[in-house]
């Protein structure tokens, strides 16, 4: 079963004054989310990411194409009974407390009297927010807020849940706690589609990844599949080799670092693996780590980003070229 | 749906009675109505009729305040707050939202109208040193105060559904105040002699809202009691008119993109 389907969904903004010209933010995107994915949306600032969830959660409307969440079209608020959503930088109402807000939020899903305030507590326990349940909001720093945000997302439990930028704001525990919350979320079954321009987040958190790039989709697959795509390199660290050593080991790297004790040196070649080994043996050097570097979600990320960036600034160049011919 | 609705206009009365503008307009308004009984002592034979005159009109000046400073803000708050988004992405329709901040707005005036009332009746205990039947009269006229906060509200959320604060503020006064005199203006077509102006004056004397039926404060204060037609006829108007600018409303509404 599908949680989220979009297929060429489109959306133009009308910019101007006057002369009111359409301008895309988001062009042709078709994606598929199963059931129980967890799955991130990723691209630079303006890529598209924020109108595409928009759409789905019909605060915006297409120009085209369709967006369906758990097989019912996005402007049916029907389904928006199974879904939560953090927005991006929330803000919520300074007037409340902590615990006023979620109630409000709960009684908006219709949840009984009874039902209330034992979610609300949860809810606010599991976020760390309990101690300052009766905290006015304008009280609270903007880590508080984003961790309110995403209780707020799960106060109907819900089985899809959107999360814009959902670390942004938090500190590393505070980012730490929201990443375990997510992977918790995931093992109960829940759908998380979540936006980020933070990659190490998406690349500890998502089954698959989607990048979007002025409006298009780059690329779109598993992470595990992406990154294991292909090994660049071996990346070999000793722990205070000599210098004999190290000017032996010279001829099958590509580079050396010393940092202190130790010396990162990268394979120009797995074939050379064996030899190096022998080497280290050889010089009494102490092996301290031996890794494959792997394509990492930054380079995957670069590549279909950068190419596009290049492929335009080309198709650009071409056209400043051409137009004088044209004239 | 019900329970919704009931949700958001709980909210907004809890937002709006947590304002601060509101209470200095509570105080205001109670202080005037406080000076009104030092007038009533001064004026000579008048005092009844001053009170009530001066009581009644800061009921309704101070509420027409609350229900335009309030009012304006209502929806656009929630867009330049973002907070828009929270609620619209659960299932809430957009039309239960409009409704419930109606609502919402309107319980705020019912309960800080009340107050004034209540302040009102204690002055005019305080002058009289009693109440008899007569002193249920004001209440015909705090009816139809009521009745214009209706209309003024859904002018404020219409606007607040278009236009910033300033310019809702803006239009929504200068409707109340073309309304107060939207008998004088058809006056004024019929004598002006060209059938235009006429036909304009008629066209906005039916179109625009018009609050002169409406008053009917210096009645109650000469005592006299407002005819049942009145107030049948002015309570249809005023539900046919806020049915018609929460509809207009509603319809802006479905349109907008957040």
């Amino acid at each position: 079963m599908l949680a989220i389907e979009t297929v060429d969904l489109t959306k133009d903004y009308r910019v101007g004054f006057w002369r009111k010209r359409p301008r895309r933010v988001l062009d042709r995107l078709s994606l598929e989310v199963e059931v129980g994915e967890v799955f991130g949306l990723l691209g630079p600032n303006g890529a598209g990411k924020t109108t595409t969830l928009k759409i789905l959660l019909g605060l915006v409307f297409p120009t085209a194409g369709t967006a369906r969440l758990l097989e019912r079209d996005a402007r049916d608020i029907s389904a928006h009974r199974n879904v939560g959503y953090l927005p991006e930088n929330p803000s919520f109402y300074d007037h409340l407390t902590a615990q006023e807000f979620m109630t409000y939020a709960a009684s908006l899903f219709g949840l009984s009297d009874k039902a209330r305030p034992r979610q609300v507590g949860r809810l606010l326990e599991q976020v760390g927010l309990a101690e300052s349940k009766n905290l006015p909001l304008r009280k609270f720093s903007k880590g508080m807020i984003q961790r309110l945000g995403i209780a707020q997302a799960l106060i109907n439990d819900p089985a899809v849940i959107f999360l814009d930028e959902p670390m942004s704001g938090l500190d590393p525990v505070g980012r730490r706690e929201i990443r375990n919350l997510i992977l918790r979320l995931k093992e109960n079954g829940k759908t998380i589609f979540f936006s980020t321009h933070i990659l190490s987040d998406a690349e500890t958190l998502c089954d698959r990844v989607a990048i979007l790039d002025h409006g298009r989709l780059r690329g779109c697959g598993e992470l595990r599949e992406i990154l294991e795509v292909g090994v660049f390199s071996t990346e070999i660290v000793l722990e205070k080799p000599s210098r004999d050593a190290v000017v032996a080991l010279g001829p099958f790297t590509s580079s050396i670092v010393r940092t202190g004790d130790r010396v990162r040196l990268e394979l120009r070649a797995e074939s050379d693996l064996n030899e190096v080994l022998a080497q280290v043996v050889r010089w009494n050097a102490k092996l301290i780590s031996l890794n494959p570097v792997r394509m990492s979600l930054e380079d995957y990320f670069m590549e279909r980003v950068g190419e596009d960036d290049t492929s335009l600034s080309r198709k650009s160049a071409k056209v400043r070229t051409e137009s004088p011919k044209s004239e | 749906m019900i329970q919704r609705i009931r949700t958001i206009a709980f909210h907004t009365f809890k937002e709006s009675v947590r304002e601060k503008v509101l209470y200095n307009l509570i105080v205001f308004a109670l202080l005037l109505i406080g000076s009104a009984v030092l007038f009533a002592s001064i004026s000579l034979g008048i005092g009844r009729l001053m009170l009530v005159n001066l009581g009644l009109s800061s009921i309704a000046i101070f509420g027409l305040l609350m229900a335009i400073f309030i009012g304006i803000g209502l929806v656009s708050k929630e867009i330049d707050r973002r907070t828009i988004h929270n609620i619209l992405s659960k299932p809430v329709r957009r039309f239960e939202f409009i409704i419930g901040k109606y609502l919402g707005l309107m319980l705020t005036l019912l309960v800080n109208t009340s107050i004034m009332t209540g302040g009102f009746y204690m002055a005019l205990y305080y002058v009289e040193r009693r109440l008899g039947g007569e002193d249920l009269l004001p209440l015909e006229a705090i009816y139809f105060i009521l009745l214009q906060f209706a209309i003024v509200v859904g002018l404020a959320l219409l606007f607040s559904c278009i236009s910033t604060p300033i310019l809702s503020a803006f239009f929504t006064f200068c409707l109340y105040v073309i309304g107060n005199f939207l008998g004088d203006i058809r006056w004024l077509g019929q004598e002006s002699g060209s059938r235009i102006f006429e036909k304009v004056t008629v066209l906005l004397y039916y179109v625009l809202p018009n609050f002169s039926d409406f008053q009917v404060i210096s009645q109650s204060a000469h005592g006299i009691s407002v005819p049942p037609f009145l107030l049948t006829s002015g309570t249809l108007y005023a539900l046919l008119y806020v049915t018609i600018l929460i509809s207009a409303a509603i319809l802006v509404f479905e349109k907008r993109e957040f």
